[in-house]
């Protein structure tokens, strides 16, 4: 039944998917986790409740992503073995020890400490949990630093030999763990993922602000977000442009996909549109602008930029994929941008909280992050290929021995579950938006959740509760 | 490049050390699986509120043992790693939807209101129940032996599925049951304590039936651990270990029909330990049973010395902040649906 479809596709597709769905999660959490230390630290320091409502509502929609994010991470430990045992075996003593530092030194913090930072209010200090928000948010960008090695070292591999018997062997460390694209990736990455986080925060503030609900919360939320999009969003070109320059030396092939030029041009066009044809070796409908990718490349007008016919064909990556999700990643971070400086020019004009197309906006643009990191991922992973670790493995060397049947199955539960679970997810964390920061103090008395004393209650009530 | 060798036998130290992850997941996730076991047999919401709160914070941390003896070893024994997967594809596949399933049913409970709940309860009973039957299964089928190609692993997708591994996979759902009744006892009071005490006895049963016939079937079906554990001197060193299993049973049968709290929880932990080690004594040196021993399996002796460095270090460090958190949430668990707010 399964016979005549390809188990490395499937093994891919598989993959794609599972890490694909996953790192939305991160994406996220990463820039919700620090975000939330700020807004408990801005609490703690001037003791506004507003701070202290605000990362109330926001750390469940926390627990609910952090949640989705372990499970499908622990998918991820397992599929290196399920369906790339070969990899496994060979990449096993250069990349295994990274991974086991990122068990050791992030996840386990991060999942102890989660359970103070959601349950521990009555138990701890407010310090105490403070301490538990900063070490969990330090827990995710540890988490970061090792995988992005990890993933980076299979793009730019350095620091390791290869055996006689066809294994791969470290012989320095240090070039293992900070191989060249890491810095750049790491950068790049964990600059995204706090975008991601302040498009969110952002558009449920717009989102509040545009229906006129928790006014003083969502000036809040909207201020922080667009403080990131003003200062952040516009530093992110140049950590992009930069881990670019660093691709173009390291993965020139990725490049030419991710600019869809076939031949080695000086003074090389940048394509606005085409649509890349891999048979033909051509793009059909192109709209190009002189010599811009041969600036932005080589910060010359004439530089020279190889094109994709340099490569064998067995040895170039998919072009239109890589060549679209690039575009997709770049025309979301100029938006961004974008909003960053309309809320720039609106806060000088006083009108940041009141303009309501603005708010609209910035309900528009809450997925944003999400898809232009998944985009990103796209043209990286994909740019890669055909090699899982470049110019040494070839994706299709690495396969496990396992038959196209059992993959086929596994992925259409994938699909089932991550399905049910992501809708499930979606429609919780969306009830958690509609429901806003809780403000009532009726059952509370002071910060920590104990609850009022009768006669506080009583005395509330004979004053119509105006003054609890 | 630095590396121990000279000094430490790695191998044998990092069998130690995933050895040890192992066993604490089997505990840790054990009682949390187990909680999710007996879910739906509770006798009213309020008790499952409690089980549910008193593993809230835990089940995180605990599901990240799981990850290090995954992690652990792809890194330290990447053959073992390369061949125990694909051979057990399905059951891992069927484990980690399991955990998918129940994972997100903490948060999502308490997230849903009325009928809805109800999904989520059974999304976190059958989670848990599909996941604890596959690792039985997937223990079940190592024990009995795996077939290599090469550095592959050379059988077909279905090795894994038979009448052994099915009783290994019922047996451990017994076994985490129990741990999860007992660790109910010891986190709740009143009327979820006693239902969990009943539960417990009941499932002790069980247990003990299938560590029965784990016993006598293994030494019957492969020969080498018949004579590792028949002949002499060895009966008599490893005497202990049968009769301490013994003692724990009779105690802790007893504790169950006493006020005791605490101690019923460790008793079963003395259990698993001892049936742990059991079956590690059965499996030595094999770590992917009976082809490929923990030496022949082991990652390049610098990578081993390079995590060895940071777990010397880290690991103190995580079983530190492990039991501080646990010591937060000392006591008894409540029943309320947020306990955080």
């Amino acid at each position: 039944m399964f016979s005549q479809l390809d188990p490395v596709f499937l093994a891919r597709a598989q993959f794609a998917f599972t890490v694909a769905y996953h790192i939305t999660f991160p994406a996220f959490t990463i820039g919700l986790a620090s975000w939330l230390a700020v807004v408990e630290w801005r609490w703690l320091k001037t003791g506004n409740p507003l701070y202290e409502q605000i990362y109330r509502m926001w750390v469940k929609i926390f627990a609910v992503t952090f949640g989705m994010g372990v499970v499908t991470g622990v998918v991820l430990s397992y599929q290196f073995g399920t369906n790339w045992s070969v990899f496994a075996d060979k990449v096993g003593n250069v990349l295994g020890p990274l991974l086991g530092y990122e068990v050791l030194t992030a996840f386990f913090l991060e999942a102890s400490f989660l359970g103070i930072m959601l349950f521990g209010w009555n138990r701890v200090s407010k310090k105490m949990h403070f301490a538990a928000t900063v070490i969990v948010a330090a827990g995710t960008l540890m988490s970061a630093f090792w995988i992005l090695s990890a993933n980076s070292w299979m793009q730019t591999p350095t620091g390791f030999r290869e055996g006689v018997d066809g294994l791969l062997y470290p012989t320095d460390w240090i070039q293992v763990i900070f191989n060249p694209s890491f810095p750049y990736r790491l950068v790049h990455m964990v600059t995204a993922a706090f975008l991601t986080t302040a498009f969110v925060v952002g558009g449920i503030g717009g989102y509040y602000l545009w229906r006129g609900l928790h006014v003083k919360h969502a000036r809040i939320m909207l201020g922080m977000a667009m403080i990131m999009a003003i200062f952040v969003a516009p530093m992110q070109l140049l950590f992009g442009d930069l881990h670019g320059q660093n691709t173009f030396k390291h993965q020139p092939a990725k490049v030419a996909a991710m600019e869809g030029i076939w031949e080695t041009e000086k003074g090389a066009g940048l394509r606005l549109f085409a649509w890349p044809d891999q048979i033909e070796e051509r793009n059909r409908f192109e709209i190009t602008i002189p010599k811009l990718s041969s600036l932005i490349l080589t910060h010359d007008l004439d530089g020279e930029v190889k094109g994709l016919k340099s490569w064998a064909r067995i040895d170039r990556p998919p072009v239109g994929v890589v060549f679209w999700a690039f575009r997709i990643m770049v025309g979301l971070g100029m938006l961004m941008i974008a909003t960053g400086l309309i809320a720039l020019v609106l806060h000088f004009k006083k009108q940041l909280f009141t303009t309501r197309w603005f708010h609209l906006w910035c309900v528009a643009m809450t997925p944003a992050g999400f898809v232009a990191v998944v985009a990103g991922w796209f043209v990286t992973e994909v740019g890669r290929q055909p090699f899982i670790v470049f110019n040494v493995l070839r994706t299709s060397d690495t396969i496990s021995p396992v038959a196209a049947g059992p993959i086929a199955i596994s992925l259409a539960a994938f699909v089932i579950t991550y399905g049910l679970v992501f809708t499930a997810g979606a429609y919780y964390i969306l009830k958690l938006i509609g429901k806003g920061p809780e403000t009532t103090e009726e059952d509370t008395y002071g910060s920590h959740g104990v609850k009022q004393p009768p006669l506080v209650t009583d005395l509330a009530a004979g004053t119509g509760g105006k003054d609890v | 490049m630095f590396s121990f060798e000279s000094f430490l036998d790695l191998p044998l130290v990092w069998y130690s050390l995933i050895g040890t992850a192992i066993f604490l997941y089997i505990l840790l996730d054990g009682f949390d699986l187990g909680v999710g076991i007996l879910f739906p047999f509770a006798p009213t919401d309020e008790c499952r509120d409690r089980m549910m709160n008193s593993i809230a914070p835990f089940w995180d941390g605990n599901e990240t043992w799981l990850v290090l003896g995954g992690g652990g070893l792809f890194a330290a024994f990447p053959l073992a790693y390369a061949i125990l997967m694909p051979a057990f594809y399905i059951p891992i596949i069927l484990m980690l939807l399991g955990l998918i399933f129940r994972g997100v049913a903490f948060e999502f409970r308490f997230k849903a209101t009325g009928k809805s709940r109800r999904i989520w309860d059974y999304s976190f009973h059958f989670g848990s129940l599909v996941a604890t039957f596959m690792q039985g299964m997937v223990l079940g089928t190592f024990v009995h032996g795996i077939a290599v190609d090469g550095r592959n692993f050379g059988g077909s997708a279905f090795d894994w599925l038979n009448a052994f591994s099915v009783m290994t996979g019922v047996a451990l759902v017994t076994g985490y049951a129990l741990l999860g009744a007992t660790w109910t006892i010891m986190k709740t009071e009143d009327d979820t304590q006693a239902w969990a005490r009943k539960c417990a006895s009941y499932v002790l049963l069980y247990v003990a039936l299938f560590m029965g016939l784990v016993s006598l079937i293994m030494p019957l079906m492969n020969s080498d651990i018949k004579a590792l554990w028949f002949s002499l001197p060895n009966f008599y060193f490893l005497q202990p270990m049968p009769i301490l299993s013994v003692v724990f049973f009779v105690m802790l049968w007893r504790d169950l029909r006493t006020e005791r709290e605490y101690r019923p929880f460790f008793l079963t932990l003395g259990i698993f330990l001892m049936n742990y080690i059991g079956i590690g004594i059965s499996t030595w040196p094999w770590l992917v049973p009976f082809k490929v021993t923990l030496w022949d399996a082991a990652a390049a002796p610098e990578s081993q010395s390079l995590l060895l460095i940071g777990t010397v270090f880290l690991l103190p460090c995580v079983l530190a902040y492990t039991g501080y958190c646990f010591w937060v949430f000392r006591g008894k668990a409540s029943h309320e649906h947020d306990p955080a707010y």
